[in-house]
């Protein structure tokens, strides 16, 4: 028997209001796998990623992990994967320090071996460009910064499945090189990596899914 | 496994604690509004002390409801808009710790200092003595109640717009025994009755709402959150 893969995506489908959003999901995922997940807006880009992390259940079709179905090793799954989606979960009354340390600590300390520890998380946050920033109260930074306390998981997690909404949004050139030199050393450390973006990636090896954007339209 | 659900309820509650400091202004709300209203009802209805006190337990268990029917709207809805409540429910860990974490952050930042202010509104409308013991004990077990089936409320109306109303229909029946009990063991207390009975009553709603309360929250953000 050969190996099976890290994730597999069998004929998923995902209906709301007997409207078929997403139909016939293929996909498979291997360790030092990407795959950009591509498509216009509306086409669903989101919706599969949620799906993916279990946030929706799908109206057919299964993910499998590591050739078990998702209701056999849901916890192994959910400890082994992050997700950071289009909101990225940052609390704006809370500084960036508090807001890293409480998205760690929510891991379960599964997903982060030493996450108490204030010089990793001060450390994390110095290598996504927030360096001096961790003691600042969230709604004094911009955009971009947001977003990169919420990238700064990515510094301290153990998972080995990412799932990325649009991580290059509101991003500026220096952090998105930053990101993908991030995503080449966890893909090179046989980690995967399923993202959305309309940006062109620099890395090597991306494999593209283009989501049908006729699936949206059936009224 | 038990050490990451423990960690997951601690978490949250520092979080929220943390988050109700931070605005404080806003937190305090209820408070105000409930001493508000009480230093109102003198003025408007009578200042003798032998009526007030005839209706204070009521009024003070009618304002403690509303005061925590006004706060347990908010308590997901942030977290839904920024995607946190997204997080938790694809956390490995058991979903109703961390919800039990955040009720109970609601609770020590609304029902306990309402209770612990309550003995300030019993001198304004001339609460007897004797119910002021009472009348701790009720409250405090009495608001937890609210903040537990106001969460299963909360959880269920997140997802819309405007689910303020709807909450209020969701939960006041439920709230109904609570608020009959509450009252009755002030009241028995004031007339010289045991008044541990009614007490009991509310203890056994509080136990029932800790353990069921959390799941039914639980549940109910599993299915609210697909859309």
């Amino acid at each position: 028997m050969s190996q099976s893969p890290l994730l597999k995506v069998d004929r998923l489908a995902f209906e709301r209001d007997d409207n078929c959003l997403l139909d016939k999901i293929n996909l498979s995922l291997n360790p030092g796998e990407i795959v950009q997940v591509e498509g216009a807006n509306g086409s669903g880009k989101t919706t599969l990623l949620r799906l993916l992390t279990t946030a929706l259940q799908p109206s057919a079709g299964e993910i499998l992990y590591k050739g078990q179905a998702l209701t056999e090793c849901r916890y192994q799954y959910l400890s082994d994967m992050l997700y950071i989606g289009h909101q990225p979960a940052v609390k704006s009354t809370l500084t960036a320090e508090e807001n890293l340390r409480w998205m760690v600590n929510t891991d379960g300390g599964v997903k982060c071996a030493d996450k108490t520890n204030s010089y990793v998380i001060a450390g994390a946050l110095a290598a996504v460009g927030l360096n001096g920033y961790t003691d600042v109260p969230c709604y004094a930074l911009s955009a971009g910064q947001h977003r990169r306390v919420a990238l700064a998981r990515l510094m301290m997690t153990a998972a080995t499945l990412w799932y990325l909404d649009e991580p290059f949004t509101a991003i500026d050139k220096q952090g998105v090189s930053f990101l993908e030199d991030r995503l080449r050393q966890h893909l090179s450390q046989g980690g995967a990596v399923v993202l959305t973006s309309h940006q062109d990636l620099t890395l090597e090896n991306v494999r593209t899914y283009s989501l049908n954007p006729q699936a949206g339209q059936t009224a | 496994m038990a050490q990451s659900t423990n960690s997951g309820y601690s978490a949250w509650l520092k979080r929220d604690l943390l988050l109700a400091y931070r605005r404080r202004g806003e937190a305090a709300s209820p408070l105000i509004f409930f001493v508000m209203v009480s230093t109102l009802i003198p003025l408007v209805l009578t200042p003798d002390p032998a009526r007030l006190a005839m209706v204070a337990a009521g009024l003070i268990w009618i304002m403690a409801l509303l005061a925590t029917l006004l706060s347990v709207e908010a308590l997901f809805a942030s977290d839904y808009q920024d995607g946190s409540l997204e997080q938790l429910l694809i956390s490995p860990q058991l979903l109703p710790m961390p919800l039990l974490g955040k009720i109970t952050a609601h609770w020590l930042t609304t029902g306990l200092p309402l209770t612990l202010a309550s003995p300030l509104l019993g001198l304004m409308l001339s609460l007897p003595l004797s119910g002021y013991l009472p009348m701790l004990w009720s409250l405090a077990l009495g608001t937890a109640c609210f903040s537990l089936t106001g969460a299963v409320g909360a959880a269920l109306t997140v997802s819309l717009r405007k689910g303020g109303l709807l909450l209020s229909l969701l939960v006041m029946p439920l709230y109904m025994p609570v608020i009959i009990f509450g009252t009755a063991t002030i009241s028995y207390a004031i007339d010289g009755v045991n008044w541990l009975p009614p007490l009991a009553i509310l203890g056994a709603l509080f136990a029932a709402s800790v353990a069921l309360c959390p799941l039914a929250v639980a549940g109910a953000l599993r299915i609210t959150s697909v859309h």
